[in-house]
């Protein structure tokens, strides 16, 4: 590998076929099992690792919120089935197959953890972005190509550190996936420390990450792509590079503070006077628990936009690929991403409204909290537009991606409250803030991950996957997605606070009958609801598991470009080999020229020269 | 690359490195008289001016050894929105950690 | 499969790859730097009224540390110079230097550190403090069990605030020399280690990550002084660039102590 890299001349030279024939075979002896795909310096092997890594750990996470959401409709309970493998398994706090406050806890703290930086945020901007960034802009790789397969393998290490956490004695971290300090330091567990360990690699794997898809769509786009010409999930993956590169660094600073909080007993985020079960810490204080606060926010919510950004990407896409026309407001859509990100960096107090904060500082944080929302709702509305006079084809992809629409408008549309001060004091710590942001990213961003897995899936593997089970997975999906959030919202507008282990059972009006906001039987009821509509859900994903590896070797055999597409991802061989493009592709027009007038098929590829459309032009008779 | 279109002589290396030397060798010493100088009541102005200095001395370091100065517009915009950012967290954090409700006794 | 603008710049940009790279990755390095700049200043601004400390740190070693950096950046860039002239052995003349005032650097870090550590305040039970370098512990010294004595070179105050600026007229005239303390009349014993205070717990967050980078950043300089002789033989253009991408990271690392030194030696 080594002689490989260091022999590249110093030029691409143009349409040099001997580049990817003679001399490529010639000299790549086969690559060992290592090589190909542990050691893989190939965008596309890294993407499909990222992505199954982080599919993996996404199955995880989910299965951390059954167990909770058992633990909330049956409080001390043992867990049925898998009860008395957690008792072998975690020991003590698990005892007796009964999930104890201090595990769910640390159940709560790793499912946020894993779902937002192991399963969300690989899958949609590690995994996507490293398959697709690279074939859309026409590049061979990505610019760093062992800095990638680094990238990977800090994210791996990251997610055991994690992994391992639970199995150390007092267990994995429990402060919850924000770890606020002083709660983090005083937990008697070494699971925090793992939790920024782990925390600490995962956000160097970003930080290389982020450099290398920013050098890439900067440095590596093919002749012709001007910026105007790129395909807007391109766009999005820029931006949200960005932001990584930006916002991790903070939480990177704040994450070595508290490690040192932690381990060497400093007071960074301690106060004076700190006192612990009645007695006086023994530290010497001075720090401010608000510090990691406003440093975790300064990621914590650029990284919503990580979440969402790279998902709209992905449903932008595939709506212009099935309705067959451009999208609409293509410059509005960048304009608005460009401004998302810009914006995102200076909105993050909102999350601290009730830490005390000044009214003046908490204007400011509302009105940019506001503004934010504008750019957001012009890009969902492109999307609306975009449907509107379409000869809309559904299949898998187009059902996730315009279930993507209204879910995400649901899970946006909820946050306005919580934008403003006045209704997030009361929303804050209740139900409605989960079900708000589980809106967007569990119906939302998930559902346009899954989208992409089934609209790429045919470019790696060269199969489709199975139409009729991705529609049941995606109908069966819909269906109790909103039966698991949807009464979150009456939840929490009824006052049932997050974060309790026992699901509220102790301000339930059949536990204190005189109070007069105690909650109601049919709020705690819908607990057992919210519980069997995710095991349901669980089950609902069981199609998806099996399709996506049945369809590996068994799918129906399908073309170069299957949904006849125009970006150039869909313009190599399938799957792509390594270096790509058989050519070195020449981008002459934008990226969703579909439905041109005088054109012979219903597509233009972006890489289509103009010279072999014009002969078609005397055919057409209109 | 700015640099690799103008040929790089040693000389002219030595020569810039030695006035970028005599740079912050003056920031130093600058910056230490400072230090040690009764100027204003307490820190506050002490701090302020040390600070410039120690800016004007980052100033060379980026503008010459780095060669900044002669860098291509990319780089700049890149760097130019990460001071904002950076200029972002500090203010906004430090605004945020001395406003206060009304009516707060703040001790 | 060639990556193109490995070595020659991309026109529309300019640039190389690695050079983009490097900045973005310094741009993210300002942030991080960032970040624990603003929790310096959060922390001194909210310390209680007297309580932070001035003129804990040698000046003299800062200083000597300031120009050593300096001196190490400006071999850096001329080594990077030395490759654009196509001279290999004055580059590893040049990056000889810099290698060795970076171990010099670092050897002086470490040597201010260890004065921390064995610099200890002792709250006695009287309500005073003994504070002063460790000069020797007793065999039988032993905090918890109350036997043997610790002997410190310094001084015994009555206020703690008095410690706090060394500065000051009162702690320039103290009279320091041996002091005997019983484990008996010990209230609590501690060193100036990260976890003493505020500023020795930044002090050695920030010059600790300080000193990590000047360790990658030497380490990175050695294997291309070391083992770049190869490239620089098939392909000396990628080995300048390379020389100047290190380099950048190495002005930059200079940079933050550019700051780091009037921060936390000279306020």
């Amino acid at each position: 590998m080594q002689s490989n890299v260091q022999q590249f001349p110093p030029f691409r030279e143009p349409q040099s076929d001997h580049a990817h024939g003679d001399h490529g075979h010639a000299e790549h002896h086969e690559p060992n099992f290592w090589q190909k795909y542990i050691f893989s310096t190939d965008h596309k092997v890294i993407g499909i690792q990222y992505g199954f890594m982080a599919l993996c750990f996404m199955l995880f996470g989910f299965g951390l919120m059954l167990l909770m959401r058992w633990q909330i409709a049956h409080p001390g309970v043992a867990v049925p089935l898998f009860g008395p493998l957690l008792a072998k398994v975690l020991g003590q706090p698990a005892a007796g197959g009964i999930i104890s406050p201090e595990l769910y806890n640390s159940f709560g703290a790793m499912h946020g953890t894993i779902m937002v930086f192991l399963g969300v945020v690989p899958l949609a901007f590690a995994a996507f972005g490293n398959y697709v960034v690279p074939l859309m802009i026409g590049a061979p790789d990505m610019t760093f190509p062992r800095i990638n397969m680094a990238s990977f393998h800090a994210f791996f290490l990251g997610g055991v550190v994690m992994l391992v956490s639970f199995f150390i004695p007092g267990g994995a971290a429990q402060a919850g996936w924000t770890s606020y300090s002083p709660l983090a330091t005083t937990i008697p567990t070494n699971g925090q420390a793992f939790w920024l360990v782990g925390m600490v690699l995962l956000i160097t794997s970003s930080l290389l990450g982020a450099v290398n898809f920013i050098a890439t769509i900067i440095q590596l786009r093919a002749p012709g792509m001007t910026w105007m010409r790129l395909p807007w999930f391109v766009w999005a993956q820029f931006v949200t590079a960005f932001i990584l590169l930006l916002a991790f660094p903070p939480l990177e600073a704040a994450g070595v503070l508290q490690l040192m909080d932690n381990l060497a007993g400093t007071s960074f985020f301690l106060p004076t006077g700190l006192a612990v079960g009645g007695q006086l810490v023994d530290r010497s204080g001075g720090g401010s628990p608000l510090l990691w606060q406003h440093l975790f926010w300064f990621l914590g919510h650029p990284e919503v936009y990580v979440l969402i950004l790279p998902a709209m990407g992905i449903v932008i896409e595939i709506i212009a690929n099935n309705t067959r026309k451009p999208i609409w407001g293509y410059k509005s859509l960048v304009y608005s991403v460009l401004f998302v990100g810009f914006l995102s960096f200076i909105v993050w107090a909102h999350h601290m409204y009730l830490t005390g904060m000044g009214q003046k500082i908490a204007t400011f944080f509302q009105a940019t909290t506001m503004i934010i929302s504008i750019p957001s709702v012009i890009i969902l509305t492109c999307m609306f537009l975009s449907l509107w006079g379409g000869s809309i084809r559904i299949n898998t992809p187009m059902l996730f991606a315009l279930g993507f629409l209204p879910m995400f408008g649901i899970g946006g549309l909820t946050g306005l409250p919580l934008g403003l001060a006045a209704a997030d004091l009361y929303l804050h710590d209740t139900y409605y803030i989960i079900a708000h942001f589980h809106y967007v990213v569990a119906p939302g961003t998930i559902f346009a991950l899954f989208a992409g897995v089934y609209f790429w899936f045919p470019k790696m593997t060269g199969r489709k996957m199975n139409e009729f089970w991705g529609r049941v997975h995606f109908w069966c999906s819909l269906a109790f997605m909103n039966i698991v959030f949807m009464p979150m919202f009456a939840q929490g507008i009824k006052g049932m606070l997050r974060r309790m282990s026992d699901g509220a059972v102790n301000y339930s009006a059949a536990r204190v009958p005189n109070a007069i906001d105690a909650l109601p039987g049919s709020v705690m009821q819908l607990n057992g609801v919210i519980l069997w509509a995710a095991i349901c859900l669980g089950i609902a994903q069981i199609p998806f598991i099996i399709n996506l590896f049945w369809s590996i070797s068994h799918g129906e055999k399908v073309g170069d470009n299957p949904w006849r597409a125009t970006t150039l991802d869909w313009q190599t061989p399938t799957p792509p080999p390594h270096g790509n493009f058989a050519h070195e592709p020449h981008v002459v027009r934008g990226p969703y020229e579909y439905s041109a007038p005088n054109h012979a098929t219903d597509f233009t590829p972006q890489d289509e020269p103009e010279s072999s459309s014009a002969p078609l032009n005397p055919n057409a008779h209109h | 690359m700015s640099e690799s279109e103008k040929p790089v002589s040693l000389q002219s290396t030595l020569r810039l490195c030695a006035v970028v030397f005599f740079v912050i060798l003056c920031a130093t010493s600058g910056m230490i008289a400072t230090s040690f100088a009764h100027i204003g009541e307490g820190w506050t102005l002490k701090v302020a001016l040390i600070l410039c200095i120690a800016v004007v001395n980052a100033f060379f370091v980026a503008g010459y050894l780095m060669h900044l100065l002669s860098e291509k517009k990319l780089i700049f915009t890149v760097l130019i929105f990460t001071v904002f950012f950076f200029a972002g967290l500090m203010g906004l954090t430090m605004w945020a950690m001395n406003d206060f409700p009304t009516g707060t006794a703040v001790h | 499969m060639e990556i193109p603008y490995t070595v020659q710049a991309r026109p529309d940009t300019g640039l190389y790859n690695a050079k983009l790279g490097i900045w973005l990755f310094l741009a993210s390095e300002v942030m991080l730097f960032g970040g624990l700049f603003s929790a310096y200043v959060l922390l001194r601004v909210g310390a209680e009224p007297g309580m932070w400390p001035h003129g804990w740190l040698n000046v003299t070693l800062g200083t000597v540390n300031t120009l050593l950096l300096a001196l190490s950046a400006i071999t850096t860039l001329l080594a990077w110079a030395a490759c654009k002239v196509r001279d290999f052995t004055k580059f590893k003349i040049f990056h000889a230097c810099t290698i060795l005032l970076a171990l010099t650097f670092l050897g002086i870090k470490s040597y201010e550190y260890h004065d921390k550590l064995i610099h200890y305040e002792i709250k006695l039970n009287n309500g005073t403090f003994a504070d002063g370098h460790l000069v020797e512990k007793s065999a039988d010294f032993d905090l918890a069990k109350k036997t043997g004595t610790v002997t410190l070179h310094g001084h015994i105050v009555t206020d703690e605030k008095e410690l706090m600026d060394l500065r000051s007229p009162e702690a320039q005239a103290a009279k320091h020399e041996e002091v005997i303390v019983a484990a008996t009349d010990i209230k609590s014993m501690g060193n100036y280690g990260p976890r003493h205070n505020t500023f020795t717990a930044i002090y050695f967050t920030l010059t600790g990550l300080h000193a990590l980078h000047i360790l990658g950043g030497t380490l990175v300089i050695f294997y291309f002084w070391a083992f770049g002789g190869a490239m620089w033989k098939t392909d000396p253009e990628r080995f300048t660039n390379r020389i100047e991408v290190s380099g950048l990271f190495w002005h930059f690392v200079d940079l933050v102590w550019i700051f780091l030194f009037p921060v936390l030696y000279l306020t």
